[in-house]
Formats: C-alpha cells, sequence, structure tokens
C-alpha cells in the first residue's frame, strides 16, 4: 500500500485530448481527428516541478490545458491528490480549481483591463471563501504583492499602468493568492524580454521552494526549463518521447528527438556541434505510423515505421519511448 | 584608392526620433556602423531598444510612420541613400536590398498562390514574361530547399508551414539578389529544430552570393552562432561592439554582462539567474547621464551627469561606459 507520503500529488495515465476538424466541402465534408494528446503518462510528487518541453503542435499546451479542464479529455485518467478529477462533472470539480491554477504566457489578456489589481486580486479570494472581512482579503492582497516583489501600493492601479514584467507579477499573485497545491506554467516567461525573464524566473523559483507547490513548467526553452525543473518530460506529436532527472536529460539524452533538439539550439559558447537538417514535423493531424518520430529519425528501422513504441526503462528515472533505447550507441555506429 | 572601395554599408551618426504630442522624442541616437559584402553583423538587445528602427530607416521603411530621421548618413556603396532622389533610393531598396521579417504569413497574402507572390516580386524587379519569371521562381524556391519546388509552387501559404514559409520569404528577398539583406527576428516565430536549418540556409546562401546580412535579434544565442561582428543596443544607443569572438571573451559593457548572465543556458546549471536589476526606462521617462545608470551596479556620480562617449579598446572593440569591465584575469 502507498502511503500519503509516497503517493504522487498528480497522476496521469493514457491521458488523451482528441479535438474533431471538419475540413471540406459545404456539404458535410471529411471528419478528421487532431490527436493533439495521445497517451500521456507521467507522475507529479507533491513539491516537484516537471518540465513539459517539445516544439509547437506537440501538445504541451494542451496537456496542461486538458488538466484544468479548460479541453475536455478524451481519454485517460488524472488523479489529483488520490482523486479521479477528469470524470467529475463541472460542479464536482468546482472545488479543484482553486488547487490547480495556471500561469499563462501573456498576462495582459488574461486581466481585465478594467478592474484594479485589487479587484482582480480580490476576486478568486471572494469566490473561494478564503477571507471574508474586507480587511482580510486586503491583507491578503497586500502579502501577496509582497510575495511576488511588488509594492502593495500598487493596488489601485490598472493593468496597463505595468510594464510585461510587472503583469506577470501580477499574473502570478493572483495565482499564489488562493494558495494552489499544483501550478501549471504555460510559457509563463516566454514573452518576456530576457533582463525580466531572468527576474520572473527567480521568483517562481523561490515561490515554489517557499510553498511546496507542484509545478508542470511547459515551455520551448530548454534553457528556462533546465533551470527551473527538477525532471523534464519531451513530447513530440501528442506523445512523451523521453522523461528524466533534468541531470541526466541534458548530458546522456536518450531518445533521437531529444538529442536533435538539443543539438539545435544555438549557444553563445562555441562549441556546439550543429544538428543535420531533419525536416519538419508531420502534422498532428496526420502523424506518421510507428514511432512519429521515424520519418526525421537517423537510426529507424523496419519496426520503427510500423510498431509505436512503448517506454522503455532505462534506469534512475530515465524513460524512453525508442524502439532502439539503450542500444543506440552500437546500432548508430 | 578606399574611395573606390567604399564598405557595402557605411551607417554614421544615425539618429531617429518619434513625433509624439510633447514633440520629437529621440529613439536612436548616434548610431554608427559599417558592414563588408559576405559580412554578417548582429544588432541584439531587448525591446524598445531601436534595433528594428534602425533596419525600417536602412530600407526606407519610415514613411507613414511617426518616425523621423533627426541626423546622420546611410551610405550604401558610398552613396547617401537620405539624399538620394526618391526615384534612384526606390531603385537601390528594391533590388540591392532586401528584408526578411519575423513573422512569414503576415508579409505573405493569403489568397495568392505562392508562385505568383514569387512571379510579381520577379518581375517587379526585372522585366520578363511570365514563364521565364516562373521558371526563376523555382529556381528560387530550389536554392531555399523548399522539396519539390515544381509542385510547391502553386501551394497557398496556409498549406505551408511555419518555416516552409519563412522560405518562400527568402526566396522573395532573393529574388533581385541583393547585395545586402536585413533579417528582422527571422527564426523567432520557429521551432528550435526549424530555426537551425534556417540560419544554415540564410549562411549558405551568403557564401554563394556574397550578400552581406544585418541580423537583428534578441537571442544571443543566435546572433553568437550566425554574426561575424555584434553590436549591443540598449535604449536607442549602440552600447558596445565588437567582432564575436572578442565581445564573448571580454566583455566591456556592463549592460551587455548582465543580458548575458541572464540568460539561462541549456549546457549549465546555476542555482539562482544573476538580473539586471529595474528595467528599460519607458521613451517619456528622462535619465540624465548614461541612460543605463539607474540599472548599473558599478555607477557613479559621472555616469548620472555624462552621457558616456566611444572607447576603443583595440580590434574594433568599442563600448560606451565612463567604467568599463576589465578583462578577466
Amino acid at each position: 500500500m502507498t502511503t500519503d507520503a509516497e503517493r504522487p500529488l498528480l497522476k496521469v495515465r493514457d491521458l488523451k485530448t482528441h479535438f474533431t476538424l471538419k475540413s471540406g466541402g459545404l456539404l458535410g465534408g471529411t471528419k478528421k481527428v487532431l490527436k493533439a494528446v495521445d497517451g500521456v503518462s507521467f507522475d507529479l510528487a507533491a513539491g516537484e516541478v516537471l518540465g513539459i518541453v517539445g516544439e509547437s503542435g506537440c501538445g504541451k499546451s494542451t496537456v496542461g490545458r486538458t488538466l484544468t479542464r479548460l479541453e475536455d479529455a478524451t481519454g485517460g485518467t488524472a488523479e489529483f491528490d488520490g482523486r479521479e478529477m477528469l470524470s467529475l462533472s463541472k460542479a464536482a470539480f468546482r472545488p479543484l480549481r482553486r488547487e490547480i491554477q495556471m500561469i499563462f504566457q501573456d498576462p495582459f489578456a488574461s486581466l481585465n483591463p478594467r478592474l484594479t489589481i485589487e479587484q482582480t486580486l480580490a476576486e478568486p479570494v471572494r469566490i473561494h471563501g478564503l477571507e471574508t472581512t474586507r480587511e482580510g482579503i486586503r491583507a491578503r492582497i497586500a502579502r501577496t504583492l509582497t510575495q511576488v516583489g511588488l509594492d502593495p501600493k500598487v493596488m489601485n492601479r490598472h493593468p496597463h499602468e505595468f510594464s510585461g514584467g510587472q503583469r506577470q507579477r501580477i499574473g502570478i499573485a493572483r495565482v499564489m493568492i488562493v494558495e494552489p497545491k499544483l501550478v501549471i506554467a504555460d510559457e509563463a516567461v516566454s514573452a518576456l524580454d530576457v533582463s525580466i525573464q531572468a527576474q520572473v524566473l527567480n521568483l517562481i523559483k523561490d515561490l515554489q521552494k517557499e510553498s511546496g507547490i507542484s509545478m508542470l513548467f511547459i515551455s520551448h526553452d530548454l534553457g528556462v526549463v533546465r533551470h527551473i525543473c527538477d525532471r523534464v518530460a519531451v513530447m513530440y506529436l501528442g506523445r512523451i518521447v523521453e522523461t528524466a532527472p533534468k541531470a541526466t536529460l541534458f548530458s546522456a539524452p536518450s531518445h533521437p528527438y531529444t538529442r536533435l533538439l538539443l543539438a539545435s539550439i544555438p549557444r553563445i559558447r562555441p562549441g556546439r556541434i550543429p544538428a543535420e537538417d531533419r525536416g519538419e514535423p508531420a502534422s498532428a493531424a496526420a502523424p506518421p505510423p510507428g514511432c512519429p518520430f521515424h520519418p526525421r529519425c537517423p537510426i529507424a528501422t523496419d519496426i520503427c515505421r510500423s510498431e509505436r513504441p512503448q517506454p522503455v526503462d532505462l534506469g534512475n528515472g530515465q524513460f524512453s519511448a525508442c524502439h532502439h533505447a539503450g542500444k543506440q550507441q552500437g546500432e548508430a555506429a | 584608392m578606399t574611395q573606390s572601395n567604399p564598405p557595402l554599408l557605411d551607417v554614421r551618426g544615425l539618429s531617429l526620433s518619434v513625433a509624439t504630442g510633447d514633440g520629437l522624442m529621440p529613439v536612436v541616437r548616434d548610431m554608427s556602423f559599417s558592414l563588408n559584402a559576405s559580412e554578417t553583423l548582429g544588432i541584439v538587445g531587448e525591446s524598445g531598444c531601436g534595433k528594428s528602427l534602425t533596419s525600417l530607416a536602412i530600407m526606407g521603411l519610415l514613411e507613414g510612420t511617426p518616425v523621423r530621421v533627426t541626423a546622420g548618413e546611410i551610405l550604401f556603396q558610398g552613396r547617401d541613400l537620405l539624399t538620394l532622389p526618391p526615384r534612384e533610393r526606390r531603385r537601390i531598396m528594391g533590388n540591392e536590398m532586401s528584408m526578411i521579417f519575423q513573422e512569414p504569413m503576415t508579409s505573405l497574402n493569403p489568397v495568392y498562390r505562392i508562385g505568383d507572390q514569387i512571379v510579381e516580386t520577379i518581375r517587379e524587379h526585372q522585366p520578363m514574361s511570365k514563364s521565364a519569371a516562373r521558371t526563376r521562381a523555382v529556381e528560387l524556391l530550389r536554392m531555399v530547399r523548399i522539396p519539390d519546388p515544381e509542385g510547391r509552387i502553386d501551394s497557398y501559404p496556409h498549406q505551408l508551414s511555419g518555416g516552409m514559409r519563412q522560405r518562400v520569404m527568402i526566396a522573395m528577398a532573393l529574388a533581385g539578389s541583393p547585395r545586402l539583406l536585413i533579417a528582422d527576428e527571422p527564426t523567432t516565430a520557429l521551432d528550435v529544430t526549424v530555426q537551425a536549418q534556417i540560419l544554415k540556409l540564410i549562411a549558405d546562401l551568403q557564401s554563394k552570393t556574397g550578400m552581406g546580412i544585418i541580423l537583428i535579434s534578441h537571442d544571443l544565442g543566435v546572433i553568437a552562432e550566425t554574426c561575424d561582428r555584434i553590436a549591443v543596443m540598449y535604449r536607442g544607443r549602440v552600447v558596445e561592439s565588437a567582432e564575436t569572438r572578442d565581445l564573448f571573451a571580454t566583455m566591456r559593457h556592463p549592460y551587455t554582462r548582465g543580458l548575458l548572465d541572464s540568460i539561462p543556458e541549456p549546457d549549465e546549471d546555476v542555482d539562482r539567474l544573476p538580473t539586471i536589476p529595474g528595467r528599460v526606462p519607458g521613451l517619456d521617462e528622462r535619465v540624465d547621464g548614461c541612460a543605463f545608470n539607474p540599472r548599473c551596479a558599478r555607477a557613479s556620480a559621472i555616469c548620472r551627469e555624462e552621457d558616456p562617449g566611444e572607447t576603443a579598446f583595440g580590434g574594433g572593440h568599442a563600448a560606451r561606459c565612463h567604467h568599463p569591465l576589465e578583462p578577466d584575469a
């Protein structure tokens, strides 16, 4: 029997989010299924930060949106704190909304321009009944603003009076103010200039450590992910192709796609061996059979074209969904 | 002797201002740099530093914007573009210099086939029959390594991936065989594996054609890997410029150092990222002395009073700083 201490906060199994696309003529046309997320499984421990990386269209954002119920899962399960949550009715899910919070890329788009910062931050506190008195709410807002590095005096201002970095701090304050257990950050620092990005990354890291929240950190930027995450999952066309502790993923990547990704990042310090030109990913609406990466893979063989690879346990928490995992060196040579 | 062989592009003391209700506000100050054929200059800086406005000024694309050139010269092969008769200037800008932008979808017309758009561009540059232009269009698509160019030429922009659309834009930019290509964040909207392909393509095309390239980017990694020389901009000023290897070996300006340190890199672990405190002041906020002084750990009284001039360190390395950093021991 698993005890509370070792039970993951979030346990996702075979998650599927498929969208039906209509295409073609006026009279019906053909239906196509876009398998944005197609069988994703992972655990997230309490206090852990798991990065999800991959290129556009790999399904990483859809994973986040499905787990916050912004999209409907079409298959699989997700246990949060021991309770299956994907099958809950909207009403039954409502109490979990406080515990699972999301930070978005564009904080401006998610802040109501007409509301003051105080009104914006008071709303979730009131909805979730965390404070009942005006003074209580104000005190909580002031405390949270201080926590995210803003002067509580800014409470009376409107979003347009803030810079991009400050707006993202407000976005983070709105999440932290309800004391969530799980935060899903989707490209949370991607729109910021580097000098501001570093400030916000340090803030997120500090808040995570202080509060012990679990985090799913979705990003296309491997440098950012290395900085903030404990463990990383790499997605490709709707599936996780590799999961590993951060140090392992960056020093000993196993999956050929992870290697291509790492070899493609332009480096400031010389010494990178540039990646070979391996074409572009197929469309998620028409993924290749077998391993979705096989058309771009330098070591693909017949089995890769016909059979979908299952994750192979390489030890020390590293899993690679590759038919050649663990024996690549010999075969590629 | 030197007159017969001027640099491809020589920008001298270029200053730009934006017209606002409160008068003219400077956005680029006293910018100077030169670029030779086959050379790539990187201009790097954060939003609002003036890097994109500089390129629009060179391309003559400020018309219709509230931004004006208030001083300086833009010498292209020895001739000042700013004083040329408009017709002559347009001829140069259409044929001999060309530009690609971040988002190819907004520069391509969604309702026309890409082939028709390339053919039209080719025929603007040189009179030729439609069928000859179509042959040339296929050639250009092959040059930018679009697979099956004869088939793809009849695609609409939405039928192509982001990477393929950027290749089409590059093909169109090459239609007039330009001597100068300005690439403004050409790979910022692309995925990292596709970005690597596009950067390699641009470098290959340069070695074939000998064009000079100005690459504008916020990404120091992209700049470091592609450029011969780098100019770092902050709030309208080039604060440091040097050959690429020189710059990363010895950064002289505290802003350059701060920018580099604040980037989380995939090859190293740091517990806390060093940051540059504060933010870039808005255009309407007045900063006396060095524009970077409110965020600079080295700032002293003189930095708050006097805008620093340029100090040369040899080898074409220069920085605008009263207290430049010493080379690491």
